[in-house]
Formats: C-alpha cells, structure tokens, sequence
C-alpha cells in the first residue's frame, strides 16, 4: 500500500494547497492553546475547520486535528471542547498526548478515531500497546528518538500504525518532556503550545557582530552578513568545559527523503512532513515532492534525489535519529 | 510536611553511590526514590549495591520506591522497567513503559518525569493505583493548588520539586559522548567526570543548562525555602529534594529545620549562598515569570 503523506496545515489556505498538491492526509489546529503550533495568525476557527473537513473530504484527503498541547489544571473544559467541536466538524481523527484528555475522549467520544501525539513520546512497543489497550488508540506518531531498526522491531510487535516525521524542524529532546523553553521565557511547549517563542527572541547588533537572544539568553552570535538562524533553545551555540559550539544539535532541519524506502520496509504507515507554521508555497512544494517519492517507490522507479535540499532551514539538514549514529 | 529524596540524576562511581545511601539511611528525610532515572547503560556499574541500600534505608524507617528509567526504548530497558515490580518496593514510574508492565492493581508512585498537569490526568492515574504524584517541576502555583485540591479528594499525595538542579528534558542522544566527539554507544562514560552535572554557558559566559548525558538540567538549583508556607497551605505533602555530591546530607537536615519550622523563611537560601557562592538559586517555574527566576536577592 502507498505510504501514507500527512501535511501540515496552519490556515486554511495552506490546507487546500496542501490538498490541490496531492496530501493524502492533513493536520491542523484550532487556533488557541490547545496545539503545540499555538502561533500569532495561525491555526483555524471552527467555521474554517468544518469548511476545511468538507473541501479535503470533497477531494479525497483526510483531515486530523491536533489537540496535543496538556490540559491546564482548572481550564480542561477548553482541551474537552476541542475534542467535541473537532468530532463536530467531521476530522477524521484527533491527535491526543495527555492521559487525562485520552482518557475523556476514548469515554466521551468513543466513536473519534485517536491517534497519541509525538508529544506523549512512546518510545517502545510495551507502551504503544499500552496506549492502544487502554485509550483505544489506533496510530501513534514516533519520538524522533528512535533508529529505522528500532522503528521496525516496533511494528513487529504492534498493531498499531506508526506514523513517523521526515521532513521539517527537528527536535532534538523527546518531544513532550522538554521544559527548556519555559526555563528561559515562561512558556512551553506542554503548557503554552510554543517552543522558544518570538515574543521573547531580542537581537542587537554592536560593531558587526549580531546576537540573538531568548529570554535574555544568548543562543546565537554571528558576523554581520552571515546566516542568523532562529533562536530556537537547543541549536543554540554554548561553552561547556573548554569547547564551544553547537552542543545539542547544529542548526539543521531533519530530512529523510532517502530513508523512505527504509522506513516502508520498516513498516511505516504514514510520512509526516513538520512546519504548520510554514507558508502554503512551502507546504505545496513540499507535499508534491514527498507524493512523488512515494509513488515512485509504489510504481517501482527509482527515488528521486535531493529534491527537497533548498526548502531546509539554513540549508543544513541531518536524518536525525534514523541514523544510530546521531546518538 | 514530609520530606522526599529522589533519584540521584548522576553517573556515580558504586562505592560513592552505595556510601551516600547508607549516609541518607540517617538523615531526617522521609521517602527515598532510588535507581537508575536517566542512562540504562550506567546500571551494571551499581546495580548489585540497590538491594543492600533498599535494606538500610528501609531499617531506618524511610518509605522506598524504586525509579523507572525516564525514556524506555531498547529492548534491554524494556526487559529492566518489566522486571521492576520484582524488586519487592513500589515503583515509581518515570515513564509510561513502567505502568504498562505493573499487574493492574498494583499501587504504585508518579516521578516528575510523567506529565500530571491537570485533574483528568490524576483521576486516571488514581484509577490505576497512583498513591503519590510529584509534580512536574515546570507546573506554577496555581496548577499546584487546583491539583492539590483534586489528590485530596482521590486520596493521592503531591509532592513538589524542593530543592536541586531541574530535569528540562530528555534525549535519545547522549551530549557528554557528543561533546568527546563520541556516539552514545561509545560514550565510554564521559558523565562521570561530571557528579553534578556539566555546566553549560552562553557565549557571554552565563551560566544557563547542565549537562548530565542524555538529560538536560538546569545550571540553578530550584529551592522552595521562599514557597514553603504556601505550598503547605495548599495541601502539598512533601518536597522533593535532589540528590547531589556534596553537602546532601546537610541540605536534608536544613529542609527538616525549615518545614518543621524551626528555620525562618529564607534560611535556607541564605545559607546555601554563604556556603557555595557561586551557585544559582530559581523558584520561578512556581511563582516567577520564568523557570530560571528567583524571588530572592541574586548574590552579585
């Protein structure tokens, strides 16, 4: 069977670009804290989210919805009506990482298909079972902490689908058990759906040399005239005994385009691509490249290559954890 | 107020390792998390000493649980979190892995490491046999007090992040090995050098994360001495104090002065600032405007 695209959406626009390019499936948000792509302009309210389900529907794609951010004590009425209004709109299935909101739903809403989000970081078949044992869980989108071997000895002991990133920004911590962020702004990615946000990114510029800041943390220093990457935590440029440099990870974005014949073999349901916060250009780019691969791979022909190299940040990129090596 | 030690976040050598848990049998603390939290391949360096450290600290009368690793994937984590409960103390589950190898029923404890951040979640973990929960370190008062107020009513315990440098996050690569120009495979162990972690500084020299090989810490050392009155009014059971190197038996004693009252307010930052300078205090995860700040005066 094709392999499965699932393309980010982050406004309705992006969704039909996404769709018109080929996706065969597409997530997204509603707009408030109850997704981890909790951005300024993005995400959809819940007119454009039924308007979004029937025009995807309409050509064939499926729509999920990420409700993957975790319930703030005293506030869960609002994770809970996401869940309703998402059901409501006809996604085809939520995107859940909070034990207590899995819980809700697979009782209140037994008949929406669930899926565990990256952020709940089940990392081994005990667990992915567990998930689908107690919470009716049906795919679960993989930590980017696992090698395509270990990816494949998880389908070997689960019936649940795997669902795993190939392409887009990369964390380099487990997803969902990473408070660096609100360490040094407040907001994180668990509580506030953002990582490093822009509100408290600074930069100034002193004799040549721009630095930009994260809460007052300097992340990265550079010349006047070089590439000044995001100030995203852990690409950051630091000190630690007498070496300096890029100490968590390079300012590279994951792609594994040539892994995808590996990660089928593996047993891989579904590609996802990473970036709701990308443009509709970026996305439609990027989606008709990742379909054309899979239906290379489905037909036969052989992979084509290197497509994807000028889409990627700062135009370095890695296979992140596919790899062992990366370890 | 109770007072918790959990699991030493560090790659100890045995000898030290099995020392301060006899040392801790001693101290004034109530609940011992022991184990081995953050790296699977550091275990067999110490794993023969946790059963006579388990039998000491349960002769002096402290409460045991036994930690899950915080990111179970290898087949061989998966076999060491399945044989857990055979140990014969409650296990604390650090990672979901641990619940799904526990026969239903079995009580069992909640690390910080496990994301509690709403009432949903303990209602669920309630029904599945939680008798305490430490919080996660990054929840603000306010979550505290509602979740509190729920653990009440469902008959669990909260314990909160006391005192010690905060676990941020957790990965499948091993930055000590990274730093050595090595691969976690071949680490060769390079966290060792470091029994509190690795302080990790920006390029203007400020002090900001520690390394601790697949963990990431925070370089400040979180202490609740300014919180303590609150976090008790609220119905909070016991801190949460980290094990570290140096001085660890004397931090307990200064926490047990402190929640049984016999300490003022600040006395326990003021004299961890007289007697280690150079380290940074924060408590802003709970009442700051970010988890690196402190309420307290900064030490020029």
């Amino acid at each position: 069977m094709v392999m499965e695209i699932v393309c980010p959406a982050g406004t309705p626009a992006a969704l039909r670009a996404a769709v018109k390019a080929g996706a065969h499936t597409v997530y997204c948000g509603f707009n408030d804290e109850t997704n981890a792509r909790n951005f300024p302009g993005l995400n959809f309210n819940r007119a454009e989210m039924r308007d979004a389900v029937a025009f995807a529907h309409r050509h064939g794609s499926k729509v999920l919805v990420a409700i993957n951010t975790f319930p703030r004590a005293g506030d869960e009425a609002i994770w809970h009506c996401a869940v309703a209004d998402a059901e409501s709109s006809g996604v085809d299935a939520v995107i859940l990482a909070d034990l207590g909101l899995l819980d809700y739903t697979a009782r209140a809403h037994p008949g929406l298909r669930r899926h565990l989000s990256v952020q709940a970081a089940a990392a081994n078949a005990d667990v992915i079972n567990f998930y689908a044992d107690t919470f009716g869980v049906k795919r679960v989108v993989l930590p980017r902490v696992l090698s395509v071997p270990e990816i494949a000895a998880i389908n070997a002991e689960t019936e649940v689908e795997t669902e795993v990133f190939v392409f887009g920004g990369l964390c380099v911590m487990a997803e969902g058990r990473c408070s660096l962020s609100s360490y040094a702004t407040g907001l994180s990615p668990n509580m506030n759906g953002v990582c490093s946000p822009a509100s408290h990114v600074d930069y100034t510029e002193d004799q040549g040399v721009l630095d930009a800041r994260l809460g007052g943390y300097l992340i990265h220093r550079v010349n006047k005239g070089e590439p000044a990457p995001y100030p995203t935590l852990c690409k950051g440029c630091f000190t630690a005994s007498d070496k300096t440099g890029h100490l968590f990870e390079d300012p590279v974005s994951l792609n594994a385009e040539q892994l995808i014949p590996q990660l089928q073999k593996a047993g891989v349901t579904a590609l996802k691509i990473e970036g709701r916060q990308r443009s509709k250009s970026y996305v439609a780019q990027v989606v008709q490249n990742f379909r054309a691969a899979v239906d290379a791979l489905e037909a036969g022909r052989s992979m084509p290559e290197g497509m994807l190299a000028r889409l990627s940040e700062g135009q370095a990129m890695t296979t992140g954890a596919y790899k062992k090596t990366w370890r | 107020m109770e007072l918790t030690v959990g699991p030493s976040q560090f790659f100890w050598p045995a000898e030290f390792w099995s020392s301060f848990y006899q040392d801790l049998a001693q101290s004034p603390v109530d609940h011992v998390v022991i184990g081995e939290l953050v790296c699977s391949k550091r275990l067999p360096f110490y794993q023969d000493h946790i059963p006579d450290a388990i039998s000491a600290l349960i002769a002096a009368g402290k409460q045991v649980a036994l930690t899950s690793l915080a990111l179970v994937t290898l087949k061989r984590e998966r076999k060491l979190t399945a044989e857990l409960a055979e140990m014969g103390v409650m296990v604390e589950v650090n990672d979901l892995t641990a619940l799904a190898h526990l026969p239903e029923g079995t009580a069992f404890t909640v690390g910080p490491l496990v994301n509690v951040y709403n009432e949903g979640t303990l209602r669920w973990l309630a029904s599945r046999g939680t008798r305490r929960v430490c919080l996660p370190p990054e929840l603000p008062l306010a979550s505290v007090e509602t979740l509190t107020r729920t653990a009440g009513d469902l008959g669990i315990a909260v314990e909160v992040w006391g005192h010690g440098r905060l676990p941020l996050a957790i990965s499948g690569r091993c930055y000590h090995a990274r730093l050595h120009g090595r691969t976690k495979d071949n680490c060769q162990f390079a966290c060792e050098d470091d029994p509190d972690g690795l302080e990790v500084r920006t390029r203007d020299g400020k002090p900001f994360m520690a390394m601790n090989g697949v963990q990431t810490l925070s370089d400040s050392y979180a202490c609740t001495d300014h919180q303590i009155e609150q976090l008790r009014a609220i119905g909070v059971s016991a801190l949460r104090l980290s094990p570290q190197s140096q001085e660890f038996l004397r931090l307990c004693a200064l926490y047990r002065k402190r929640v049984d009252q016999r300490l003022p307010k600040g006395g326990v930052a003021k004299e961890i600032m007289e007697k280690t300078p150079d380290l940074r205090l924060s408590d802003g995860f709970l009442t700051g405007s970010c988890g690196a700040a402190w309420s307290g005066e900064m030490i020029p």
